[in-house]
């Protein structure tokens, strides 16, 4: 099954739609341990990224490319660096192609994880989006199928509970950070969740 | 849960529809360049041989960061939605409309997100021939402990710091020069908040936390981040005592030396309270044997509908009192 730049421009279609459904739960988690603007941030990135997708011609990097410049431009923050380095990343990774095989939306995933490590400098373990995103992109690489990369997406994102974290903004917490999922890695499984709908049904 | 009352037309257009305020009220200390909407510039102050100091965060906090543009202060900021960094790109306005051919100073609140974005804004800047560098604020000595100073937030001591390395910028300092004087700033700034209760969102109009009636949350930051101790609301004495220690135990100031001081709102808490609070501090410093050079007091650096309050104390020395002393003309502060 080919995945198009149709199925990609979709795909931001449903990112923007879930993070738009989302944003009030990402905000209250936010607000526990941090300042309770991450389901904005997320709702407006990926708001600004469907729209630039939409906008895009030519190939899957052309529109990946976009998507990254709307996110980065409408949001800032911390998730704007980090999600605009991800996409430029998955967009390298589908390349300057019409379409492809379904199944290499496992390297788009481990390229995005690739990305947020390249800006962000995080390791596993500190309670941050990546925390979702590298269980997911080892399951990727590993090759197992949609379900389980989606699955080990959100286990990652329910172990953040029990992390300290020790990078961002919630790090100055200490161990008062105990307990409360990050909500960076729970929106993180939220789009792994639609890139394996997407690798299910394109 | 009720939303909060806010007098706004739509959450999401809440930054652009206040720059087109400030813009209208301020013609003649800030300019916007065409094609850059979130960056503002100073009308007198960028000039050719001049290093360019821009600042810059997230909104919600004014008067910081763009009241703080104009003559003296700083040339330009970056302007982030409520509460985010800016992206790149407005840093990268705001330092091109202000570069004088002697580099750029980006100065701001230590957060991974500004750090992230102004870092590319630099990148981007250096592949146009300008050399941007970097000093971070980190004044709030309640967000990590003393031997990490690297990883504290910057606050309300911003006006200092800023001030400082403004005036430093107007005596035609270089750049060496100006990010010394910045760094020597943010060593000898102090500051310390207590949050008595939540601030909302315009996008949510919800509390951004929960303090219950009764409590106060010392320590908590400007985005209403978790502060170091949550308790019983006690005096404005004792909360100015308790602040007050562990300021005067980090700056280690011997009698004589002289402060610079600022009493500011994080938004709700009226000048009332700020002045009483300031009693207090007056006190404080006086046992202390230190010699109060300037106070301000007033909403200088707040968090939203924020209602709590926070004291900065800069210890001053010989040069330092030179920048402070230095006129400045920005659209919100003026000395």
């Amino acid at each position: 099954m080919e995945f198009t730049t149709g199925d990609l421009k979709a795909l931001f279609g449903a990112f923007s739609v879930r993070m738009a459904t989302e944003r009030d739960r990402l905000c209250a988690l936010d607000g526990v341990i941090g300042d309770a603007d991450h389901g904005i941030a997320m709702e407006q990135g990926m708001k600004a990224a469907a729209d630039a997708a939409r906008a895009a011609e030519g190939t899957l990097q052309d529109v990946f490319n976009a998507a990254a410049k709307g996110f980065l431009n409408a949001v800032g923050a911390s998730s704007g660096p980090l999600y605009a380095t991800a996409l430029l990343r998955a967009g390298k990774a589908a390349g300057p192609r019409g379409s492809m095989p379904s199944g290499e939306l496992r390297t788009v995933i481990a390229a995005m994880r690739d990305g947020i490590v390249q800006r962000g400098k995080a390791e596993p373990g500190q309670k941050t989006m990546l925390d979702a995103w590298a269980p997911a992109a080892d399951a990727a690489v590993d090759g197992q199928d949609a379900d389980a990369i989606a699955a080990a997406a959100r286990q990652g994102a329910e172990a953040t509970r029990d992390m300290i974290a020790t990078v961002g903004r919630a790090a100055r917490l200490g161990e008062r950070s105990l307990g409360h999922p990050d909500p960076g890695s729970v929106s993180a499984a939220m789009l792994v969740e639609e890139i394996c709908n997407a690798m299910k049904t394109a | 849960m009720n939303l909060t009352q806010k007098l706004i037309n739509d959450g999401n257009a809440a930054v652009d529809e206040m720059l087109a305020g400030i813009l209208a009220a301020h013609p003649e200390h800030l300019w916007r360049p065409d094609n850059a909407p979130r960056a503002v510039v100073a009308r007198h102050g960028p000039r050719t041989g001049k290093v360019a100091l821009v600042i810059g965060g997230g909104s919600g906090h004014e008067p910081t960061f763009l009241g703080y543009v104009g003559r003296g202060l700083a040339d330009a900021a970056a302007i982030g939605n409520v509460f985010a960094s800016p992206p790149p790109q407005p840093a990268v306005d705001a330092a091109m409309a202000a570069s004088g051919g002697a580099g750029v100073l980006f100065m701001y609140g230590n957060y991974a997100g500004d750090v992230m974005n102004f870092d590319m804004a630099a990148e981007l800047l250096e592949m146009e021939g300008i050399e941007a560098r970097t000093v971070l604020t980190t004044d709030d000595i309640a967000s990590a402990p003393r031997d990490q100073r690297q990883k504290r937030r910057g606050v309300a001591g911003n006006v200092f710091i800023f001030k400082a390395a403004g005036a430093a910028a107007d005596m035609m300092m270089p750049l060496d020069e100006v990010e010394r004087i910045a760094r020597h700033a943010n060593d000898r700034t102090f500051t310390m908040g207590v949050a008595l209760s939540s601030c909302s969102l315009p996008q949510t109009r919800r509390p951004s936390f929960d303090l219950p009636d009764g409590e106060m949350e010392i320590g908590m930051g400007i985005h209403g981040e978790p502060g170091v101790r949550r308790g019983p609301l006690r005096s404005a004495n004792d909360v100015a005592d308790e602040i007050m220690d562990a300021i005067l135990a980090e700056m280690k100031a011997p009698a004589g030396d002289r402060v610079a001081m600022l009493v500011n709102s994080l938004g709700a808490t009226p000048l009332m309270e700020l002045y009483i609070l300031n009693a207090r501090i007056a006190e404080r410093l006086k046992a202390a044997g230190l010699v109060v050079h300037k106070t301000l007091v007033g909403p200088y650096c707040t968090s939203l509908d924020m209602a709590g309050a926070s004291i900065t104390i800069m210890h001053l020395d010989d040069e330092l009192q030179r920048m402070i002393d230095h006129p400045c003309d920005c659209a919100m502060f003026r000395s």
